[in-house]
This record gives C-alpha cells, sequence and structure tokens, in this order.
C-alpha cells in the first residue's frame, strides 16, 4: 500500500506559518516533519507521523507553487490562481524576503555572481544554514539587485514598491545592493566583530549622504553610486594635514576644547595628527574603486583601532571627532567647509556606530566567536542535527 | 436574428514568454462564436498587452447563444512559422440571456491551457443584446433559469413546483475518433472541451424546452453528469425540478413560507393504535434483509436477449396509496387524492430538492433506490439516444413503484448516478419515498394572502414528517412502529433513513454526525457478460452490508435518522467499492434507540464468553462517551406515560421495562442502553469480528470538530461567516496481489479514516468548526488504483451556544417537573430545538410557560395512549439489478446538492434598485481593469452563514482537461493534481468574479478523472464542477461579529 497521490486545495490557500519557516529554512519534509512531531500542541490534535506528513508535504507543494510568484511581488495581488488574503501575502513575501544575518554577513559586499552563488555551500557549513535557505537569500539580494540597478528614484522606496516589503526590509535590502555594488570589503577579520546591522547603518548614511541622490534625485542609479563630484572635492581636504600650519591650528583648537574633559585628554593630543591623517587619507583616497572597497576596514585600522589601543571609551571618541569636525570650521584658512560637513557627518556616524562596545572588543575575534555560538545553538535545534547538503 | 454577441478583448497581463530571443511576446487574439471569427491586431514585445480592442459583434440564433461558448484564442505571432497558441478562455453567454441575472461579463480570465495550466490572464468584456422572438415554436428557452441548488433559492419564493424534468444528448468522443491519432493531445484536448461545453448547452437549452411546456420558469436542484463511455461515446445527462419562482420583492420576503397548510394532513390520521404488527424478528437489520436473493438465478430475459432483471431487495409490500387511504380519516384521503391527482399526471413524480418550504414534506417513507448492470455497446447515432433513455426510464419506474410499495406517491432527494468500468456500467438512482402537500404543485393554490383560517392554527407539528405513510397493518416490510414521541397521535419507525437535509421544523436532540459505512468486494477479472453477471451478482450483498454498517453506526451513536443517506457504488476490474454516508442525528420524535447486545455463539467457551463481555462492554462505553459528545440528551419518559410496553417474543431479558428511570434520570442516561430493545448481533463468524472491529475502530472527530454531509449540522447554529471550501484527493496503490476482502475492507476504511484525520488536521485552525456537506466519492482509475475525493467546507461557529443553554435548562426544569408533568420535558426540548432552527427564539425564550400550548396539551393527551414497542423499522432500499448487452455508456458518480433553509428568514433581498447599482459600480471598476482581485467565496452548502444572496447571477458548469508530458517536472502526480485543481478554482472563481459576482454556492465537483502513466511521464486529469454564482451582501442586520474573520476579508481590500 502506499500513497500514490495526496492532494488538499482549499479555495482560501492554507498555509502554516511555522511550516513556512522549515520551507525557507531550506528543512527537507521529513526534518520538518520531525520538527513539527515534537513542537507543543501536536498531541492535541493526535496527529500522527503520517497525517503530519501528508499536511507537510501538501504545504511544501503550496510554498513551492507559490515561490514563482513570490519572485515577483507584485504579481501576488493579482494573480487568480491562489487565493490568499492580503494580511497572508504581506507575511509570505516579507518571510521570503528576510534573510539571515550571519548569512549576509558572509556575502555583504561581495559580487552577486555565479561564482559567489558556488561558494554558498562553504557559508552554508559555516553558518549552520541549510545550502538551499543560503541559495534563496542569495538568489533574493541578486533579484532585488537586477530590478533596481535600472530604476530611477530613490532606492528604498524603489525596492519597497517592487517587492512590496516593510520599511525595515527595503532599507536592509538597499544596503545590501548598495554594498554589493560598491564591494565594500566586510569579510576581513577585524571586520569581523561587526554586524550587518552596523554595516546597515552606516549604508544608509552614505546613501543618505554621498550618492549622488542626495545631490538629485531623478537621476539612475542615484542611491547606489557614490557622487563623483564629491569623492573629487574630498581631495581637498588633504590641506588638513599637509598644511603644517592648518595642522598645528586645528590639533590646538580641538586640544582646548578637549582639555579636561576626558581621561584620556594625553593620548588624544599625542595621536591628534596621526588620527587625523588617518581620515583625511580615507577621504582624499576615495577616488579610487579599490579604496572605496577598503573604506570600512580603514576606518577601522586608521581610527578605530588605535583609539582601542588607547582605551578610548565611546563617549571619548564621541567627543574627540565632534571637536575634531566643529574646529575645522573655526580655521580661517580652511575653504572646504560644505565638503568637510558632507565628509565627516557620516564619518562620524559610521564610527558612532562601529565603535565597539568595552566588552565586545576585548578579542579581535569576537565577532567570529559570535558566529559560532549561532551555529552550535542552532545543533541544538530539535533535530539535534541538521541536514545542511541538499 | 434574435441576439446580438458583442465581446470586447480589453488586455492581457503576465503573459508567458514566447520567444526566447527577446524574452517577449506578440500576442494577439481571436474571437470565435460558432462559425465566425475575429482577430485583434498583433501587440508586439509585450507580456501585458493592452489590444482595447474594437466591439466584436456576431449576430446569432438565440438557439446558438445557449448551445456554444465564446472561445477566446490568445496567440504568440510568429512571422515565418505557424502562430503558437498561448491557451484559451471558453465563455458560457448563458448568464446573459436571463434578464435577471448577469448583464455584462467583464473581467481578466485565465489564459488556459491544457497542456500548460494556466498562462496569463486576459481582460474581457461581453454583451448580449437580444431581441423579443415571439415565435412559438422556437428551438431555444432563454430566461428559464437554472439553479444547482437544491432548495427554493434563497431570493426566490415558487409559486409552483412543475416537477422532474431530465434529458440527455449523446455524442462520439473526440479522444477515440480516427483523427485523434494524427492530432496533438492538445487539439484533442481542446475538442474534448468543446464538444463537453456544447453538449452540456444543448442538454441545457433542451431542458428549459421542457420546463417552458410544463409552463415553469426555473429549474432547481440542476444535476447534470458526464459519462464518459470511453470507445462508446460521452453521454451528457441532466435532471432536475422544474419550478415557477416569483423573485422575492423586499416586501414579500420569506415569510411566504410560515404558515404551510399540512394541519389537515397531520390531524386527520389519529386512527386509534392497534397492536402493531409484530415483527417476528427484534433486530430489523438482519430481518429486512433476509429476503433471500433467490430472485438472481431466476433471471428472466427480457426481450432484447440478455438482459437480466433482479429485483433483489423488494420486501413484501404491497401496500399501495390506495389501499391506505381507506384506512386513513376522509380528510386525508381528500389530500390524497387531489396529490394524487396532482402527481399522477406526471410521468415521474421525482424531485431533485433535498429541502423544502415548510409543509412541502408531510410525510417521509424512506430511503428508495434501484440500480441496474448494462453492458455499454458504441451509440451509433447521436442524434437517437434512445437506448439509454430507455435504461433511466427503466430505473425511473422501477423507483416509482418503490415509493408506491410504501405507500408514497413522491420520491424527493432524487439523484443518478453511473459508475463504469471498461464495458460494464452500473446506473443508479436513489431517492427519498414521500408525500407531498399538493397545494404547491397545483396552479393558483399558492395565494398566501387569502385568509384561510387553517392558518390560525398553531403550527403543525414538528414530527409530521416521521409518521409513517403506509398503512400499519400492510407494511410494505417489517417493521417496528411506535406513537410519535412528540405528537404521540401519529406511529413512527424507529428509525429514518432519507436522502434529504434534516428538515428545519425537525427537532433534534443533541448534534449530528457523518456516519460512513466503507465496504470493498474483489471480484474476478471477466469480460462483458460474464462480467456484468458477476457484478450484479454482488450488488445485494454490497448493499446488505452497507446497509449493516450504516445501522451499527448509527446505533453506536446513539442516533435514530440518517439524512443526505448516499450510497455509491464504483466497478474496476477486479474490485467493487462502495461507500455510503449519512449525517446521523436523533430525532425527538423517534423512540430512543437500544443498545447494542453482543451475543457468543459458543457459549459454552468460557473464554470466548469473556471476550464477548469486554466487547460488550467496549461498545456499551463508546455509546454513553458518543451520547456525550453529541450532546444527546433526549428526555426520558417514564414507562406509565409510554404506555404499557407491548410484549415481544423476542425481547432479551435485560430489557426490564420496570426499571424506573424516573428516579435515575439525567445521572445515568446509558441506561437506556440496556432497557430497550438490543440490537444483537452475533459473533458467529469472521465477518461479525470484522463489523464490530470496523464499528469500534472509527475514531471520533477531535474536539471541536463536527461534521456532516447534509447543509447544515443539526445543533450548531451560530456561524461566523468563517469559512474554508475545500478538495482533497488520495489515491492509494495496493501493493499486494493477495488481499482478501476483510484486508481490503481495512485498507480502504482506513485510506478514509486517515483522509477524514488530515482534514480535522489541516483545518485545526478554525476550531470551534464543522465540516459540512462532506462529499466522498471513490473510484477506481485502474487495477490496483482506490481513489478518494473529497469536497465538503469547514465553517466556524462562535462557541458560546446560547441556544444550547437554553435548552439544557428546559431540559433540566421539565426533569424536575416529571412526575406530575410527564411529556414536558420532551416537549420542551423540542420546542426549543425547533424554535432554535427557525431563529425565532426571541419570540419565545420570554415565555417560559410555552409549554402550556396546544402542543403541550395535546401531548397530555395521548401520552397515555402511546404505546412503547420498541422496535425497528428498516428503511426500504429496494432494488433492481439488469444486465444487458446494449449501446452505450454512461458514467458519472451522484453529487448531492443540497441546500438549507435555516438562513431563509435572513434572507431579505435588497430592492432590485440597490442590486443594480452594486452591479454598475463593479463592472465599472472591473472594466477598468483594477489590481485588486475580487474575494469570491466558495461552498457546497446553499448558503453562506452571516450574509443574505441579493442575486443569482447563473450556473457555473464547466468541464476542463489537463494533460502533462512532463510529469516529474511538475512535481509528481501530486503536483500536477494540486495545480490543477488550484487552477479549476481560479478560473472558477474568475467566471464568478466577471459575472459581477463574489460567491458560489452548491459548488461540486461531480467528476475528477486522474490517469497516469509514469513510465512515459504522463497524467491526464479531467475536471467537472458545478455550482451557482452568486451576489451576496453581509447580513449587516447581525451583529457585527460576523464581518471580522480571517479568510474573508471584504471583497477588494487591497494589499495591506
Amino acid at each position: 500500500m502506499a500513497v500514490e497521490l495526496d492532494v488538499f486545495v482549499g479555495n482560501t490557500t492554507i498555509m502554516d506559518e511555522e511550516v513556512y519557516q522549515l520551507w525557507l529554512d531550506g528543512y527537507t519534509v521529513n526534518d520538518a516533519v520531525k520538527v513539527r512531531m515534537v513542537s507543543e500542541g501536536m498531541e492535541e490534535y493526535e496527529a500522527s507521523a503520517e497525517v503530519v506528513m501528508s499536511d507537510t508535504m501538501d504545504q511544501y507543494r503550496t510554498f513551492q507553487m507559490c515561490e514563482r510568484l513570490l519572485h515577483n511581488p507584485t504579481k501576488l495581488a493579482n494573480q487568480l490562481l491562489f487565493q490568499i488574503p492580503p494580511h497572508r501575502q504581506a507575511m509570505l513575501i516579507e518571510r521570503y524576503y528576510t534573510f539571515d544575518d550571519v548569512f549576509v554577513r558572509e556575502v555583504l559586499g561581495k559580487k552577486l555572481s555565479k561564482g559567489t552563488k558556488k561558494d554558498l555551500d562553504d557559508v552554508s557549513s559555516k553558518t549552520g544554514i541549510t545550502l538551499k535557505s543560503c541559495r534563496r537569500q542569495f538568489d533574493n539580494f541578486k533579484r532585488v539587485f537586477k530590478v533596481v540597478e535600472e530604476l530611477k528614484g530613490p532606492l528604498v522606496e524603489n525596492i519597497r514598491q517592487n517587492f512590496i516589503l516593510s520599511d525595515k526590509l527595503a532599507r536592509d535590502y538597499a544596503a545590501i545592493v548598495f554594498f554589493a555594488n560598491n564591494r565594500f570589503e566586510t569579510g576581513k577579520r577585524k571586520l569581523q566583530y561587526l554586524t550587518f546591522q552596523d554595516f546597515a547603518f552606516c549604508a544608509g548614511q552614505l546613501i543618505k549622504n554621498w550618492t549622488v541622490g542626495a545631490v538629485d534625485n531623478m537621476v539612475e542609479d542615484m542611491d547606489v553610486d557614490l557622487d563623483k563630484e564629491f569623492l573629487q572635492d574630498l581631495k581637498e581636504l588633504k590641506i588638513l594635514i599637509t598644511d603644517k600650519d592648518l595642522l598645528d591650528q586645528h590639533k590646538s583648537l580641538v586640544c582646548t576644547a578637549l582639555r579636561g574633559k576626558t581621561k584620556v585628554y594625553t593620548e588624544m593630543e599625542t595621536n591628534f595628527k596621526n588620527l587625523s591623517r588617518g581620515l583625511v587619507n580615507i577621504a582624499a583616497k576615495l577616488t579610487n574603486t579599490k579604496d572605496v572597497r577598503d573604506f570600512f576596514i580603514d576606518l577601522v585600522e586608521k581610527f578605530i583601532e588605535p583609539c582601542r589601543s588607547d582605551r578610548w571609551a565611546s563617549a571619548d571618541m564621541r567627543l574627540y571627532l565632534t571637536h575634531y569636525t566643529n574646529s575645522a570650521h573655526l580655521l580661517d584658512t580652511f575653504k572646504y567647509q560644505v565638503v568637510w560637513d558632507r565628509y565627516m557627518g557620516v564619518i562620524k556616524s559610521c564610527i558612532f556606530k562601529m565603535y565597539p562596545q568595552m566588552s565586545t572588543f576585548s578579542t579581535p575575534l569576537s565577532g567570529i566567536i559570535d558566529q559560532r555560538f549561532v551555529h552550535v545553538k542552532r545543533d541544538f535545534g530539535p533535530l539535534g542535527r541538521l541536514s545542511i547538503f541538499l | 436574428m434574435p441576439g446580438k454577441l458583442k465581446a470586447k478583448i480589453v488586455a492581457g497581463r503576465h503573459l508567458p514568454v514566447m520567444d526566447r530571443a527577446s524574452d517577449l511576446t506578440d500576442a494577439f487574439v481571436e474571437v470565435k462564436f460558432g462559425n465566425t471569427t475575429f482577430k485583434t491586431d498583433v501587440y508586439p514585445k509585450c507580456l501585458n498587452p493592452q489590444w482595447n480592442s474594437e466591439w466584436f459583434k456576431f449576430e446569432v440564433d438565440d438557439e446558438d447563444l445557449q448551445d456554444e461558448p465564446l472561445q477566446i484564442t490568445v496567440l504568440d505571432h510568429d512571422t515565418y512559422s505557424a502562430n503558437d497558441a498561448i491557451g484559451k478562455v471558453y465563455i458560457d453567454i448563458d448568464p446573459l440571456l436571463c434578464s435577471e441575472a448577469a448583464s455584462v461579463i467583464s473581467g481578466w480570465f485565465p489564459i488556459y491551457d491544457t497542456i500548460h495550466g494556466i498562462r496569463g490572464e486576459i481582460n474581457v468584456l461581453v454583451k448580449v443584446d437580444l431581441f423579443n422572438d415571439l415565435n412559438r415554436f422556437r428551438q431555444s428557452s432563454c430566461g428559464v433559469k437554472f439553479f444547482c441548488t437544491t432548495s427554493i433559492p434563497l431570493c426566490y419564493r415558487a409559486a409552483m413546483v412543475h416537477g422532474f424534468v431530465e434529458e440527455l444528448v449523446v455524442n462520439e468522443d473526440p479522444e477515440y475518433q480516427w483523427i485523434d491519432r494524427i492530432r496533438t493531445p492538445r487539439a484533442s484536448n481542446e475538442a474534448r472541451q468543446r464538444l463537453i461545453s456544447l453538449m452540456s448547452g444543448e442538454l441545457q437549452r433542451k431542458i428549459g424546452l421542457k420546463v417552458l411546456e410544463m409552463g415553469g420558469n426555473a429549474v432547481v436542484g440542476y444535476l447534470q453528469c458526464f459519462d464518459l463511455e470511453g470507445e462508446s461515446g460521452i453521454v451528457v445527462r441532466a435532471i432536475g425540478t422544474a419550478c415557477t419562482l416569483d423573485k422575492l420583492s423586499a416586501g414579500a420576503n420569506a415569510n411566504a413560507y410560515t404558515h404551510p397548510n399540512t394541519a389537515p394532513a397531520s390531524n386527520a390520521c389519529n386512527s386509534p393504535s392497534k397492536d402493531s404488527k409484530e415483527s417476528p424478528l427484534a433486530h430489523g437489520c438482519r430481518s429486512t434483509h433476509n429476503s433471500p436473493v433467490h430472485s438472481t438465478c431466476s433471471a428472466q430475459r427480457l426481450s432484447q436477449n440478455f438482459s437480466v432483471s433482479v429485483p433483489t431487495l423488494i420486501f413484501a409490500g404491497m401496500g399501495s396509496g390506495g389501499s391506505v387511504g381507506k384506512e386513513a380519516g376522509p380528510l386525508k384521503m381528500l389530500l390524497r387524492q387531489q396529490t394524487q391527482t396532482a402527481l399522477e399526471q406526471r410521468e415521474f413524480p421525482f424531485f431533485t430538492l433535498t429541502c423544502f418550504p415548510p409543509g412541502f414534506l408531510v410525510h417521509v417513507g424512506g430511503v428508495v433506490s434501484a440500480r441496474s448492470v448494462k453492458l455499454l455497446d458504441r451509440i451509433h447515432n447521436p442524434d437517437e439516444p434512445e437506448t439509454r433513455d430507455a435504461w433511466w426510464e427503466e430505473i425511473r419506474q422501477e423507483i416509482k413503484s418503490h415509493a408506491k410499495a410504501l405507500g408514497c406517491h413522491a420520491v424527493v432527494g432524487y439523484s443518478e448516478s453511473t459508475s463504469i468500468c471498461e464495458e460494464v456500467c452500473i446506473l443508479s438512482a436513489a431517492g427519498t419515498a414521500a408525500i407531498l402537500n399538493p397545494r404547491y404543485m397545483r396552479e393558483g393554490c399558492l395565494d398566501i394572502g387569502s385568509g384561510d383560517h387553517r392558518f390560525d392554527e398553531p403550527s403543525p407539528p414538528s414530527c409530521g414528517f416521521c409518521h409513517i405513510p403506509y398503512d400499519e397493518l400492510n407494511m410494505p416490510f417489517p417493521a417496528q412502529l411506535t406513537y410519535c414521541y412528540q405528537c404521540r397521535r401519529q406511529k413512527v419507525p424507529d428509525v429514518l433513513f432519507t436522502t434529504i437535509d434534516l428538515p428545519t421544523e425537525a427537532a433534534v436532540s443533541g448534534k449530528g454526525c457523518l456516519i460512513q459505512a466503507r465496504l470493498c468486494r474483489l471480484k474476478k477479472k471477466a469480460q462483458g457478460e460474464v462480467n456484468a453477471t458477476s457484478i450484479s451478482n454482488l450488488l445485494p450483498f454490497m448493499e446488505y452490508e452497507l446497509h449493516t454498517q450504516l445501522m451499527n453506526k448509527l446505533k453506536l451513536r446513539s442516533m435514530n435518522a440518517l439524512f443526505g443517506l448516499r450510497i455509491q457504488i464504483s466497478i474496476g476490474e477486479n474490485m467493487l467499492l462502495g461507500l455510503a454516508s449519512a449525517t446521523g442525528v436523533y430525532l425527538s420524535a423517534l423512540p430512543t434507540p437500544g443498545g447494542i447486545q453482543i451475543a457468543g455463539k459458543a457459549s459454552g467457551d468460557l473464554s470466548n464468553e469473556q471476550h464477548v463481555l469486554s466487547i460488550q462492554k467496549r461498545i456499551n462505553d463508546a455509546m454513553a462517551k458518543n451520547k456525550e459528545m453529541y450532546h444527546i440528551n433526549p428526555p426520558e419518559l417514564s414507562e406509565e406515560a409510554a404506555g404499557s410496553p407491548i410484549p415481544e417474543p423476542k425481547q432479551r431479558s435485560r430489557l426490564f421495562r420496570s426499571q424506573s428511570e424516573s428516579s435515575d434520570e439525567l445521572s445515568e442516561l446509558d441506561l437506556s442502553h440496556g432497557k430497550k430493545d438490543a440490537f444483537v448481533l452475533e459473533i458467529d463468524d469472521t465477518d461479525a469480528v470484522e463489523d464490530i472491529h470496523s464499528l469500534l475502530t472509527d475514531a471520533p472527530p477531535p474536539a471541536g470538530f463536527y461534521s456532516c454531509n447534509t447543509e447544515v449540522m443539526p445543533g450548531v447554529y451560530n456561524w461566523t461567516s468563517g469559512l474554508q471550501m475545500f478538495t482533497s484527493v488520495r489515491v492509494l496503490r495496493l501493493s499486494n496481489a493477495n488481499l482478501t476482502n476483510q484486508s481490503l475492507n481495512k485498507i480502504f476504511t482506513d485510506m478514509c479514516e486517515n483522509l477524514l484525520k488530515s482534514l480535522y488536521f489541516k483545518l485545526r485552525s478554525m476550531i470551534p468548526c464543522c465540516l459540512c456537506h462532506v462529499n466522498f466519492t471513490v473510484a477506481v482509475p485502474e487495477d490496483e488504483l482506490i481513489q478518494v475525493a473529497v469536497t465538503a467546507v469547514a465553517m466556524s461557529f462562535d462557541k458560546e451556544p446560547i441556544l444550547e443553554k437554553l435548552g439544557d435548562r428546559a431540559v433540566f426544569k421539565g426533569a424536575g417537573e416529571n412526575e406530575d408533568q410527564l411529556q414536558f420535558p420532551m416537549e420542551l426540548c423540542a420546542e426549543s430545538a425547533s424554535v432554535a432552527i427557525s431563529n425565532l427564539t426571541a419570540k419565545f425564550t420570554g415565555v417560559p410557560e410555552y409549554a402550556g400550548g396546544p402542543s403541550r396539551a395535546t401531548s397530555v393527551d395521548y401520552g397515555s395512549f402511546a404505546d412503547r414497542c420498541s422496535t425497528w423499522l428498516e428503511l426500504i432500499r429496494l432494488k433492481a439489478h439488469t444486465i444487458r448487452r446494449g449501446s452505450v455508456k454512461t458514467s458519472r458518480r451522484t453529487q448531492s446538492l443540497a441546500r438549507s433553509v435555516s438562513s431563509s428568514e435572513r434572507c431579505s433581498p435588497l430592492p432590485e434598485g440597490r442590486s443594480r447599482s452594486l452591479r454598475s459600480t463593479r463592472s465599472s471598476g472591473g472594466g477598468g481593469g483594477g489590481t485588486a482581485v475580487t474575494v469570491v467565496k466558495m461552498t457546497p452548502l446553499s448558503f453562506l452563514p452571516g450574509t443574505r444572496l441579493i442575486k443569482y447571477l447563473g450556473i457555473i458548469n464547466m468541464f476542463f482537461i489537463r494533460e502533462t508530458t512532463s510529469l516529474r517536472e511538475e512535481g509528481g502526480v501530486s503536483g500536477f493534481l494540486h495545480t490543477f485543481i488550484a487552477e479549476v478554482f481560479a478560473m472558477v472563481r474568475a467566471h464568478v468574479a466577471a459575472l459581477g459576482g463574489n460567491a458560489v454556492v452548491s459548488y461540486s465537483m461531480k467528476e475528477c478523472v486522474f490517469m497516469e502513466n509514469p513510465n512515459k511521464n504522463q497524467a491526464q486529469c479531467l475536471i467537472n464542477v458545478s455550482g451557482d454564482a452568486v451576489v451576496f451582501v453581509r447580513d449587516t442586520d447581525q451583529e457585527a461579529t460576523p464581518t471580522l474573520i480571517h479568510t474573508s476579508c471584504g471583497g477588494t481590500d487591497g494589499p495591506t
């Protein structure tokens, strides 16, 4: 006796959110059944494995049939095949496009190419996320990227409208697209402690202030490409470190403002020139695509690490950067106030975000350990073991 | 030139990519009606073309309008090679031909291809201008309304019920024509779809003509079936009930039915109680079936050489309508005569309705059925479908005579079905013998306004329909009668089986439940006549066993009546499958069922004795549990009130009548198992063991679930608007070649049970909920395969049942007064139940002493005369099997269309003006190609809880074929069928939305034929669905609660 065929079709498409999540997470039907059998509430229905299996298969099939539509969420609303109440549609889309922060950290800034896709099995074994789920998430990134690549208008808005996502998710996707487009390096060990949300915040800042869209909001790629003119202008900031007088003047203005307000005043004074050189050099080099990619690693190496090794608290760092930025306005011979503000505004918010809390920075490996923890936690899932490979 | 059909192609969307090079499509559209074809321009390189075509006009006869569908083909233009078809849309024009239905068809239709499924959508506008045609010899029947609903549609009033209409048309099946060898599967499928569409149009037109001849204007309970007879062709046949319907205006609402005139009938028959005939057998079930199947052997050869007529289970009944009349009072006689004149002029006094206006149904006799086994032969002349006609005629005559034997002049809840395997075909017909009130069948007798003084009398007793229609001295079959537990004046059987829905006025204790009997019988593979003979030999045994199973299961649930009974027998190459489904209830008017007693044969054996005891205990426990689960709480009557028991020779020793229940009362309800005449099961062979086993293995539905196969669940009233219609299909492959009947039975039973369990699990989020109109169909598609398909609707309801509490309280109170007012509790209970059903609670709740009204008075008067013979009434089922080597075929399964009256009170239709405006706003929205998809609800029931149906837009009757040559790629057989069923739903919804509707009621899937060939990676499936497209509005008069249910967000909500 074998069940040859077993289907259930409702006029209103029935979708169980729990099963949907298992499907999204890339569980096979058999694994999903195991998970469901031990999840709470099942005894109530005296559900036998057979019943749960049948239900799970049905749901998986439904999801597979829907997947085509989820690739083009605007179709979901006016397709006729499935009658799904609007709030369920929203849930389906939102969950489909939701990604694992651990996963996105692995591919953030990488080119969304076939090559990267081929490496996903490494990512999968590293993160403990099933390959299937990795592929879905990767394909989502790629799909969103392709669609918005050639659209005019604000990036976040385009994503939201074309994929009917929540504002939060649309912003995250904007960050992913922005990183992928500019190929920012995020995978270096020194950057491991940063979460996707840290990067997403920085991306938001960059998009808002440094892209073409910040000045003109009707160009193609306006939010994806950095404003070339602005980058060119940044070269002028070099005067702050090349002009000895200006540098000294700047230093003394900052020191005056800082004196007595922080425990690490001495370190600040000592390091001022170094730090200033670091920040201004980053600015000056941004015309090179290669250096744009290293933007975050540079911020860490040139600014965050020196401060950390001097044990600046984040309040100290904030104080320092605020005065560092503001003091430049007092320099008579410094003519590039507008560019300086546009530059330092973003740098400040990024560094504020990226500057690690005491505890997490005690070891440079902390980021990796975080991930291991996640990995281990997943291993303790109800299955005891995940089937990672399809 | 009586009609002008106009069509406009507006736009397409989501078209498939037809040109790989550009990833785009150069689409254009062909619009075809009859032999005329128009084309739109090519809209180049676009997947969302905007054709915005001119109006294509077809000038056609209305006959063609009825027969032909509008055929829209979307193609991809190709300069160098032939244009590729993307897909087609068939639009049935019929709804536009009726002034009261839709006025325009406008909306997005899925573009369907039989190989690829749905491929994008197309926006179409269709209108019809009809010219009046006064030609009385016309061939068309435009304007006759068709309803699948098997009751008077909610916004209509039946001025007259004319009766049975039937028709069938036959044709060759394109799939079996020689040309099929050289054409593509697509072409062959499309030819078939088109042919069936044409045939059903023609059939509908012919039926319409018959209705017009009878003076009617509508067909209710329209049941159309296809018999795919393979080599021998296609038969499309339909039956229905012709009626004259008046649209209810706002003023005259459903109250028209509230004063049925049945008083004379029920009052007349107070013939003194006589000793009811003693049936020599205490266990009715066995006894009624002991009529031997001897006649099988004495097969008479009819004029056509190979036919054998085999009446198997006809009981001794000689009682004819006439003889009953002698015994009855003069009023009853008069009634009978009137009715007879009204009915007898009809060839077949059959009604496909299952639910009736109150008062229409006077008495119900029992189920009548007939089956006949035929050998199919090629249809030689499609224009002369006489062989098939003759076959059905024969069966109908059989049914008619069975009804007569039951003292009934009519058959209600009538349906016909077929099962075909190769060249053998079983034709089946079944219905419920009944006596009807003739008022509805005479012209001009329905003047509601007339001040007939009878209307001032109290409503007729709600138990009237239970009273026996036949002569108790001359019973057509051994049955045991007792005085009605409600009115105490007339005799009722102890068990009642019917194919209709529970009448709204019926008093019921507790809830109902789905009861199924399942059976497999192996048979040898054989050919032709030998095969037909062996099948017809098996049939009576199968019927008998199904019947026994039903009876056992009914007893086990402490219930005494079955409604909506539907017995399906399917033939396969090497087995027969039988499935009987019905809804069991406890009718307050019928006696409390006795218990089930197990008797061991070898009484000397101690271990056996213990075994028997333990089974007995399990059964008693199960019964007690069931009583509790279904809230069956019938008031106990003390013996004195019930009258002296009639001594019965075969009573069990445990039936101590003297045992006083009045002191035990409610606390020990299950005592009643032992005190009544018990139903005895003897464990003397393996069959019996198996019976008992299957009796006890049926799992009850999980907490919070109820199920029934009728329109509504007795005892559940406060529906919310949350509903979910679904279809589930399972196919099981039998791997073991050496199956026995027993193991096969087990497999089949488990399959059905597991399917139900899966449904409960899937729908758990809707708890508390009831699966209504659960409709199982079984088939044996291939040698080793069993296919079960279920369509049903899950409806959730509010937990706190105010009405139920009221009922409980009443019973409790009544029990306290048991000593002096013995009938009181029952009356109360009955009243409250019936009140609840008719939604009239408000009227009564404030008047606790209402039991002192006339009905109680009468019950007290008659109570002391009531005699209490606990008996068994066997349902009547009669049948005949005829083998005939003849011509063609038919294969269809019955579909039971059902309906309910319970919401009729709620349905006060809007004034016509308002519904118009509704329409117009909608169609303007639709024309603009709005993005929001209208939510279309579907239900197999005739109503939607919490809403009022304000308009019927026409019948939906669609037939689709889907085929694939890449089965694995489409997700295997399950993936293939899942997609196809979803596509069928989508197409039904789209058509309804385009007509301006927002729901389908009385939906049913009448056919689901699935064939696969996994080795070739191929599969094919045919689905036929039907229903009534309607417009509903939320019942704002009701509390606000029902409007906010998850699956049912308002029609045009945009995405949130």
